[in-house]
């Protein structure tokens, strides 16, 4: 069981490797994104540390979902999504372990760049840990609970567009506690609270969240 | 290696129409059976349903008298299912895929077995060529690999298996079928070409299709 976990990620991260331009996408996204906010909101250096945290986040937050369509369609097409389910391992598993090579290959170089383009809005070394522990947190609980939502959409038509009008609103709280712990952080509260809800956060849909989205990849293939 | 896969009662509608209704079987170790039928009768339905990846609208397939739909993983680890996708990635080369499929599976298989498993079905010295360049038979042949591997899996449900290959590989996985079912393994397949596989006990449903 153990073996199949492993192989299941060795292989996404092959695919991804020998694909790279995926990979390559989602980071471009995140860095012009981000960039843009300089350019359109000006050179205020003050405005610029209070919107930096928000930004990173939200930017994280829409690139993240630019990958999900990605994370079951293309098994579903070409059969293995049913060879997955039919599978010696638990499907919840092979869930989690798609999940986790996902947000290596989309989440993790969000987290691993964000320190370079938080520079453009000169925030402080502290803060900047801040922010990054945070995303190091979320992004993992974006892509939890973006595994429900492409679940849900698979193979229905347009189901880019619900999948981001479905899993949006849920992003929400994550946004809201991830974007506040640099908040608290700035304002000398220290962003503890939020980072330990995060964590929370994390547990609870890691444990989860993998179950729910194998039950609706389940009904989505009947 | 006892337990039989049974069927009791099925009935299948997609949309209005009734695809089969009341249909009944068992499949015992050493047995073969062939559903056959025209185009949209239903056979791959009933493979789907005999498999528990498709609920039927009554009726339960059962394994050793339990509902396969709540054993799960514990009768899907004894199942081998060729569906009619071939389950590639067009970016992994044939050993690469041939190792998921059996990881996925739970066949325990080291790379020299798939190397082997690869040469059986005429595959050998195209191990190492991503997917994408093989041709259609070529693809359907390391999808049908894990047969030569799924010795120890006592059900293997195959789906048009036949398909896209030349006269070399069907007489080949018409071997590999024979072999399993003689070993008292249970087979059940669908297929529209006429296969001549050796067993000793051989049925047949045809779906008749309204």
């Amino acid at each position: 069981m153990v073996a199949a976990l492993r192989c299941v990620i060795v292989r996404d991260l092959r695919l991804a490797a020998r694909r790279s331009s995926d990979v390559m996408t989602v980071v471009l996204f995140f860095v012009i994104v981000v960039s843009l906010f300089p350019l359109g909101i000006g050179a205020e250096p003050k405005l610029l540390r209070t919107v930096a945290p928000g930004v990173l986040w939200v930017a994280a937050l829409l690139a993240s979902m630019l990958a999900l369509g990605r994370m079951f369609a293309a098994d579903h097409a070409d059969g293995t999504l049913e060879q997955m389910m039919l599978g010696a391992t638990p499907l919840g598993l092979v869930v989690a372990a798609r999940v986790f090579a996902h947000w290596l290959v989309s989440g993790l170089p969000l987290v691993l760049i964000s320190p370079v383009l938080a520079l453009q809005f000169d925030l402080s070394q502290e803060l900047l840990g801040v922010v990054v522990l945070s995303l190091a947190l979320g992004t993992p609980v974006l892509s939890l609970i973006g595994a429900i939502g492409a679940a849900l959409t698979l193979g229905l038509r347009g189901a880019g567009t619900l999948l981001s009008l479905l899993v949006l609103p849920l992003y929400v709280p994550v946004l809201i506690i991830g974007a506040g712990a640099a908040e608290a952080a700035a304002s000398g509260l220290g962003g503890h609270a939020q980072l330990l809800l995060l964590g929370a956060m994390l547990i609870f849909a890691g444990a989860f969240a993998p179950w729910a989205a194998a039950v609706a990849l389940r009904i989505s293939v009947e | 290696m006892e337990k039989a896969l049974e069927a009791v009662d099925l009935r299948c509608t997609r949309g209005e129409r009734t695809l089969f209704e009341g249909l009944s079987f068992a499949l015992k170790g050493g047995e073969l059976l062939r559903i056959g039928g025209p185009n949209g009768s239903g056979k791959t339905s009933l493979l789907r349903i005999a498999c528990g990846l498709l609920e039927p609208d009554r009726g339960e397939i059962r394994w050793g008298g339990e509902n396969v739909r709540m054993l799960k993983e514990e009768f899907w680890a004894r199942l081998l299912y060729i569906g009619h996708a071939n389950a590639l990635k067009d970016d992994l080369t044939a050993v690469e895929n041939l190792g998921v499929a059996c990881a996925l599976a739970g066949i325990v298989a080291d790379d020299r077995q798939i190397g082997a498993a690869l040469g059986r079905l005429g595959l050998a010295g195209r191990e190492n060529l991503p997917a994408r360049v093989l041709s259609q038979g070529q693809r359907r042949r390391v999808a049908l690999a894990r047969l030569a591997l799924g010795a120890d899996s006592p059900l293997w449900v195959l789906d048009e298996p036949f398909t896209a290959l030349d006269a070399a590989a069907i007489d080949c996985v018409q071997d590999l079928i024979a072999g399993h079912v003689t070993r008292g393994g249970r087979v059940m397949y669908t297929t529209h070409y006429e296969a001549s596989i050796g067993a000793a006990i051989s049925r047949r449903i045809d779906l008749a299709g309204s």
